[in-house]
């Protein structure tokens, strides 16, 4: 996983609210046992009609799509299904970030798995940017920020989720560190 | 005194193994990791990367349920997979429990079906437990006054590894539910119209706790099925405290406590409910008497109206999206509105009773012209006790179709499809834009409203048919 410190990108706007993981990914592309490469599932069907042709009209599809690094979105992002595939698709298909007023719980979790940093703004800041698709924004992870327009705004994020994306790495090191504690557990609890 | 504490308070306090600080999660502990083809792969490939071995498979339970065949095996017992994806992505389940020594219920076993009815049904879903799987309605199992919610693929890698979770405590929210619902009114009609009310991001950030006379009131299905939709609500875990209903269901069951130790574990369970005066960060408050039969119109389990009442005017332009997609009309009722498709099923209502509620609407009666209609059982035991009760000749006769055990049609990654343009209405969780298939269109509703509209082949309210019964 590629450390994430701070970006300056373009942005991609889905302005809908309750973005569901099943747009995200639709569930018959789940039945990979593999989570790489699933780029291609992204959107897919916002992207692609019946024959697989490219639908016009859809953001996906734009060249602005293939170099941006930030998505932003509607309230509610991510909810629905714990699929892990949607973080991982998005972060295949080239996001690093995520951004929108609300994010659902399980995918705020899964994100950062990922190396997708969820940022969650506030409503008025979150619908400046979906009215303004041309906005280039910073996302500075190290301070907690992200910069567009001259105006900075602070998001929160866990900071141990924090940690693992600024370092690149997966969280289960840190978890097999604590066998002792869980061997003491365990013979508390028999 | 000691602080008055919530179930879940008492839950998270029993499973912390270290607890959260300011730069760290808590670690806490899982007692029961479900696990299927879907979202297991990734764990088991994390442990083999990293050369460590499962740590408690005898604290892990696999199940074959998404991507499985609803139809039956041939003759020569050959299942009829929908994709050669989906049979390698089962064949690959079973090679790795195999291969870490995990109990697999796969196909063609006597207790298969969707891993949130068979953990209830074995009795391996106990009061107390932290329960986690990857899958959202994991939720189910807080029914029984545990800690349950789903996860994803890393954090199953985490589970196999370690047998905990990183975790933050989240914030706690009750809901109330007090009255009785009305006749032919069922726990699927409450959850939505609790959805409705609260929004499907009402319950984000919370652990919520269904509390009141009309929790109380419900057997264990229903509360399974209130349970489920919590995350449809945007809640990861919802829970009910372990009462004398919860004790009954589970004695006896074959993975629940020995008869010798039943009743000191019943006894602990007793004393998980949340303490009197016990603080929660939020408190709503829902009247069951005002609950009718309640059906989704949207394009997700928010959108909700009583089957006879007008659909509401949409707000903004995702709702009007959302009424054009489903081609429905704002200010008609959906009573009366055609149906192509009924799926009666999933982890949300194919249990005995939802089986028993359907067919007792169809008894006699006919699956109307053009509609194609599948039951599909949630487990190998509801279909043996259904066929017992010669629920499926109710069914069969009637024109529907009965399938082997599954999740089928709730999610469509098997090949049970609503196709595209068709309506469906369905007993399952979900009525995103091309949940059921790409272009399909789900009317989200209780196993009695989706059987009466199989009958009518529109949208029927089931308290007709019951005040028929009722008057021959």
């Amino acid at each position: 996983m590629k450390p994430l410190l701070r970006l300056t990108s373009s942005i991609v706007t889905v302005p809908q609210a309750n973005i569901d993981t099943d747009q995200i990914v639709p569930a018959r592309f789940l039945t990979t046992t593999s989570m790489e490469g699933l780029g291609h599932t992204a959107f897919h069907d916002w992207r692609f009609d019946e024959d697989g042709n490219e639908r016009d009209g859809c953001v996906f599809n734009e060249p602005i799509a293939k170099t941006s690094e930030i998505l932003v979105a509607g309230e509610n992002f991510g909810c629905g299904s714990s699929r892990e595939h949607a973080p991982q698709a998005l972060a295949d298909f080239g996001f690093r970030v995520v951004v929108s007023s609300r994010i659902a719980d399980i995918f705020r979790q899964n994100a950062p798995r990922c190396g997708l940093l969820p940022v969650v703004l506030d409503e008025t800041e979150a619908s400046w940017l979906l009215q303004h698709p041309e906005t280039v924004v910073t996302v500075d992870l190290r301070e907690g920020f992200v910069e567009f327009e001259g105006h900075r705004a602070r998001f929160e994020i866990e900071p141990f989720a924090r940690h693992c994306l600024m370092n690149g790495v997966d969280p289960l090191g840190f978890l097999l560190e604590q066998e002792a504690h869980i061997k003491a557990y365990e013979e508390r609890a028999a | 005194m000691a602080q008055p504490q919530s179930l879940y308070d008492k839950l998270w306090e029993r499973h912390e193994v270290l607890p959260e600080s300011d730069d760290y999660p808590g670690v806490l502990y899982i007692d029961l990791h479900l696990i299927h083809e879907v979202t297991s792969p990734a764990g088991f490939t994390m442990l083999e990367r990293r050369g460590i071995p499962l740590r408690r498979a005898d604290r892990t339970l696999g199940m074959a349920d998404h991507s499985t065949p609803t139809t039956p095996p041939t003759a020569a017992g050959q299942w009829q997979y929908g994709s050669e994806d989906a049979r390698a992505q089962v064949e690959k389940l079973l090679e790795n429990c195999e291969r870490h020594g995990v109990q697999l219920f796969d196909m063609g076993h006597k207790r298969r079906g969707i891993v949130h009815v068979v953990g209830p049904e074995l009795g391996a879903s106990q009061p107390g437990m932290t329960i986690v799987c990857g899958d959202s309605h994991t939720s189910t199992h807080g029914a029984f006054g545990a800690l349950a919610f789903g996860i994803g693929s890393t954090e199953v890698g985490h589970v196999m590894a370690t047998q905990c979770l990183l975790q933050r405590k989240a914030k706690s929210m009750r809901i109330r539910v007090d009255g009785e619902l009305g006749r032919g009114i069922s726990a699927k009609d409450l959850i939505l119209h609790i959805i409705g009310k609260i929004g499907v991001d009402g319950g984000t950030g919370h652990a919520v706790e269904y509390a009141g006379s009309g929790i109380e009131a419900l057997d264990m299905e229903a509360r399974m099925t209130v349970c489920n939709m919590s995350i449809e609500a945007g809640a990861r875990a919802g829970m009910i405290a372990p009462d004398a209903t919860t004790i009954e269901y589970l004695r006896g069951r074959p993975m629940a406590p020995s008869a010798e130790a039943f009743e000191s574990a019943a006894e602990d369970w007793l004393s998980l409910r949340t303490d009197n005066d016990a603080a929660f960060d939020r408190e709503v408050s829902i009247d069951a008497t005002a609950v009718a039969p309640t059906v989704t119109y949207g394009t997700n389990p928010g959108m909700v109206a009583p089957i006879d009442q007008p659909i509401p005017e949409p707000t903004n332009e995702s709702e009007r999206r959302a009424l054009e997609y489903m081609q429905v009309t704002a200010g008609k009722p959906l009573a009366g509105h055609p149906i192509d498709m009924v799926f009666i099923g999933s982890c949300t209502n194919a249990r005995m009773e939802d089986l028993r509620a359907a067919a007792r609407v169809m008894r006699g009666k006919r699956v109307a012209e053009g509609v194609r209609m599948l039951v599909v059982p949630g487990s190998e035991t509801v279909r043996g006790q259904a066929e017992a009760e010669g629920l499926h000749e109710v069914f069969t006769a009637a024109g529907a179709e009965w399938r082997q055990p599954g999740c089928s049609m709730c999610l469509a990654m098997n090949g049970d499809i609503v196709p595209a343009g068709k309506t469906s209405i369905s007993t399952s969780n979900r009525n995103f834009e091309g949940r059921q298939g790409p272009g399909a269109r789900t009317l989200l509703a209780s196993p009695a409203t989706a059987a009466a509209s199989a009958v009518a082949g529109s949208v029927a309210d089931p308290r007709i048919d019951l005040r028929a019964v009722e008057v021959a």
